[in-house]
């Protein structure tokens, strides 16, 4: 019986070596490639007729551009807008990688923490540069809440500071974890519909319940995801 | 106690974390669920709130659980 935890495994599909370093082509480097590829085929099919009434797939684009472009504007203001290529293209690339490790067989490259871990230091370099190439030294001023008495900065400073370089902590566990716990409770209650025979059919409808539980988990954490980002941005253009 | 007994205990005892994702999920749709009562309209500028705060609270019951994890495969 396999272990629910083995559908995590990373298997490199095509092997490369560059002296001791792995730089194989994996099954997470495939999905990723085909999780780009899917975006791009997207965006690109859907705004080849620039209808003025849009078809389907143009409204389909059209939607996922609003969502962005409002969540972006309202979070981080007009200054922000010049980082939405950047925060759309995180978002949609969360999204669809989410949603094709839903389809059976498939392989949920965020369900890796070196990976989400990546992009939220990606996301906390670059919101910190920001911070810094907007404010200069200034920038040090944001772990000085406004408002605090003054006794009370020796306390709040170095929590402030420790909260600020905890973010891409967070940041990264919670979509990992989510994704991971996701699909290990599908495989575990998948293994509980072959041991029980006749009586399977009530973890399977379990199972039905969380994959469709699954695709709204997958939508809501790129959509927490980049919320969170969009607030991190807000707090470098912005300090407070 | 060999290793094998020692994880499972912990990782149960770990699994106990959840129960603030309960509570924590209780009474953020809780006040949604008063707050668009009192006032339907303002429901479309409040429901992305109670989304954010949903998955902020998940997250740590996830920490929990990702330490549970830990303990028993680690």
């Amino acid at each position: 019986m396999a272990s629910p935890l083995e559908q995590f495994q990373i298997e490199p599909i095509v092997p490369i070596t560059v002296g001791h370093i792995d730089l194989s082509f994996t099954n997470s480097s495939l999905w990723m490639a085909i999780s780009a590829a899917a975006v791009y085929a997207l965006v690109m099919a859907g705004t080849r007729h620039h209808a003025l009434v849009p078809g389907r797939l143009q409204t389909l684009v059209e939607i996922a551009y609003e969502f962005v472009a409002e969540m972006v504007r309202e979070n981080t203001g007009k200054e922000g807008m010049r980082f939405f290529p950047a925060i759309f293209t995180l978002f949609m690339f969360i999204l669809t990688g989410n949603f094709l490790g839903i389809i059976p067989g498939a392989f949920t490259f965020t369900s890796h923490i070196i990976v989400t871990f990546f992009m939220a230091i990606c996301v906390f370099l670059g919101v910190t540069a920001v911070g810094f190439w907007m404010h200069g030294v200034r920038f040090l001023l944001f772990f000085v809440p406004p408002g605090a008495p003054k006794l009370m900065l020796p306390i709040m400073v170095p929590i402030e500071i420790l909260s600020y370089f905890f973010r891409p902590v967070s940041h990264s566990i919670r979509l990992f974890v989510n994704m991971m716990a996701g699909h290990t409770m599908l495989k575990v209650f998948a293994g509980f519909i072959v041991a029980m025979g006749v009586f399977g059919v009530l973890p399977l409808s379990v199972n039905v319940a969380l994959t469709g539980f699954e695709f709204i988990v997958a939508l809501l954490q790129a959509y927490v995801f980049t919320v969170l980002t969009c607030l991190y941005l807000h707090d470098g253009i912005h300090m407070h | 106690m060999d290793l094998e007994s020692a994880r499972m205990i912990g990782a149960g005892l770990a699994a106990i974390g959840v129960i603030g994702a309960g509570v924590g999920i209780g009474s953020i749709f809780s006040s949604l669920i008063s707050t668009v009562g009192r006032n339907p309209s303002v429901q479309p500028r409040v429901f992305p709130f109670a989304m954010i705060g949903f998955a902020l609270v998940e997250a740590v019951a996830l920490y929990a659980l990702l330490i549970s994890f830990l303990v028993l495969f680690l």
